[in-house]
């Protein structure tokens, strides 16, 4: 198995979540040391950065050779009940019309063809992204400030819920 | 800098060669793809493949800022443009400097230069590189008296075009008027530029070209030449590597000549130097430069033992040509065949589909640079070529041995391809006595029609 980008992060997210202060892994010959970041660590103290040590820069090894091609959407199936709102250009994915700002829509939010439902960020140019169709909000796949390739799913909108 | 990911921007069996070399170097790679390429062989080897846009060329591979969007996205700290799409589009270069990201090529400034055929040709000019008689024709007047002094029959160039795109021969002074205004509305609708020129016509010329690398810093050094002859409406068919039957005294005056003009731009990176050679009058005038890797590469690379694709590389990582001088100097003769998909009983119409299954050649001496596998899509969208073959020989005719036992025995089914041609060019008797001219593939289809019709009644 091999890890990518998104993988690491998530390990972070769980070492940061637990009550533990170093992690150390080995797969397929790529070792990750990671350790909350400053000062000797508390356990009571305040929760601190993590720093991730000996990850390869820049970022992590990308998806590996094996599983490689495979499509961001290809790995997750889809209710088939459910409509895909897809990236229609590649781009960085923005939920809120700023940071800091409410996201345009969340899960449980109604939506129209028209409502927009996030940015998408070429080189400065921001594209707004409609869900092109009536219903309601089940799932946000793309993540905020995140690339999404031209055709990956952001969301999900379950239509037999159109109020 | 050290280049750790490269974004390679580009499709085909030129993207799958890219790959391979970065997996030599431990570099990974991150494919651009449109949508239509997603499942392409390329997309298997790169290390992650991202989809820039649907599978019309000017919506994804087309687009300057996707490909840098994608480039900054995805953490990559270069970007490797192939040849054809961006390559040459100084926009894209600039783009990519401007956001910190390597162009694994010339600078702006050159490939503006370079891009420019009237920029070129007045470089070329100053350091005694020849050219071919003519000059730019902003008016008719201007033509006319221009057309007067180079004689008939001459060539109506674009200024923006190259690579044999956007020229009209006339042959006659009265028809120039018509060729010019044809020639100036096609360049401003192809190339956003109407300027035209004029250029005397070199018949029985052939197409020799010097490949080069140069560190940006003023060092150049040359590959040697390919003679490119073997052409098709101006598009190459087959190459091969040294030029047959040039004297010493003519081959060594191109090299100087491709080093002058690069030395001129202070070039960074592969380029290749073409020139129109009239080897019965020993001269030879400069073509253009193109600023990039060619299709022709791999024929260079195999006699001279340089990876041109890790040499630019090198240069882009500030490594500049040491790599390149450390190499031994193979020796011996390489041929390349270009594998299109067209169809040649319907003039060579591009010929896409599924490819039903495919049998490539191997053996001594036979390289094969291809995205194509059995069950592999063919796409109308793109160009038709569905891969290289290419061989190495000791001689020529070793290499033309190879060559032929590699074209019989290769097999591509459920598309029409142009493998027929191929074998028959290689046992074609001019084309084996070496050094044919750029009308020789035209002649040599001239005459087949006659030969089928006396194949059919015997």
């Amino acid at each position: 198995m091999t890890l990518t980008a998104r993988d690491i992060a998530e390990i972070t997210r769980l070492l940061e979540d637990s009550s533990f202060d170093e992690l150390e892994l080995e797969i397929d010959g790529l070792k990750i040391h990671l350790r909350r970041g400053g000062a000797p660590v508390s356990r009571n103290g305040a929760r601190e950065g993590l720093t991730p040590l000996a990850a390869p820069q820049p970022a992590a090894p990308i998806a590996a050779k094996a599983g490689a091609g495979g499509s961001v959407r290809a790995a997750q199936p889809v209710d088939p009940a459910l409509t895909e709102v897809r990236a229609p250009l590649l781009g960085t994915f923005y939920r809120a019309p700023k940071p800091g700002a409410p996201p345009f829509v969340d899960v449980g939010a109604s939506v129209e063809p028209d409502t927009v439902i996030g940015i998408i960020e070429v080189m400065k140019l921001m594209n707004a992204v409609r869900a092109g169709t009536r219903g309601v909000v089940r799932e946000i796949r793309a993540r905020d400030g995140t690339l999404v390739e031209y055709g990956e799913t952001l969301l999900l909108v379950d239509a037999r819920e159109s109020h | 800098m050290t280049i750790r990911r490269i974004l390679v921007a580009n499709r085909g069996e030129i993207a799958a060669r890219i790959v391979r070399t970065c997996d030599k170097l431990g570099i990974e790679t991150v494919l651009a793809a449109s949508e239509a390429d997603r499942d392409s062989l390329p997309a298997r080897l790169a290390t992650r493949t991202v989809c820039i846009g649907p599978a019309h060329p000017t919506a994804s591979y087309l687009k300057p800022e996707l490909q840098v969007q994608a480039a900054l996205g995805t953490d990559c700290d270069a970007v490797h443009p192939g040849y054809g799409f961006l390559a040459e589009r100084a926009v894209f270069a600039r783009l990519c400097e401007q956001n910190g990201i390597t162009f694994i090529g010339p600078t702006s400034e050159q490939l503006a230069i370079a891009g420019d055929k009237l920029a070129a040709r007045a470089a070329a000019a100053s350091v005694d590189v020849p050219v071919a008689p003519g000059g730019e024709a902003p008016s008719r007047e201007v033509a006319r008296e221009l057309a007067a002094r180079i004689g008939m029959p001459l060539l109506v160039k674009a200024a923006g075009g190259g690579g044999g795109r956007g020229m009209q021969r006339v042959e006659r002074a009265e028809d120039l008027d018509a060729a010019l205004d044809l020639a100036a509305a096609e360049a401003g609708a192809a190339f956003g530029d109407a300027r035209v020129y004029l250029e005397r016509f070199v018949a029985r010329a052939r197409h020799v070209e010097v490949q080069v690398l140069g560190d940006g810093a003023g060092n150049i050094v040359h590959l040697g030449e390919r003679d490119c002859s073997v052409q098709r409406r101006y598009q190459k068919i087959i190459e091969e590597t040294p030029a047959p039957g040039l004297a010493a005294g003519l081959r060594s005056r191109l090299h100087d000549a491709a080093l002058r003009f690069a030395g001129r731009l202070r070039y960074r990176g592969a380029g290749t130097v073409e020139f129109l050679v009239d080897a019965h009058r020993d001269e030879f005038y400069f073509l253009e430069m193109n600023a990039r890797i060619q299709v022709e590469h791999p024929i260079t690379e195999l006699v001279s033992g340089v990876d041109i694709v890790a040499a630019q590389i090198a240069i882009a990582s500030g490594n500049g040509l040491r790599l390149v001088r450390g190499e031994a100097w193979r020796d011996g003769c390489a041929i390349e065949c270009r594998i299109n998909a067209e169809d040649p009983a319907r003039d060579f119409a591009p010929s896409p589909g599924t490819v039903r299954s495919v049998r490539w050649p191997d053996g001594e001496g036979i390289r094969v640079d291809t995205h194509i596998e059995s069950g592999a899509r063919v796409p109308p969208f793109y160009d038709s070529l569905l891969g290289k073959i290419i061989a190495h020989g000791r001689d020529r005719a070793q290499a033309l041995t190879r060559l032929r036992a590699a074209i019989s025995v290769t097999r591509i089914d459920g598309i029409h391809t142009n493998l027929g041609l191929h074998a028959e060019i290689l046992t074609d008797p001019e084309f084996n006595s070496g050094g044919v001219d750029t009308g020789y593939l035209e002649r040599l289809l001239g005459k087949r029609p006659a030969r089928a019709a006396v194949a059919h009644h015997g």
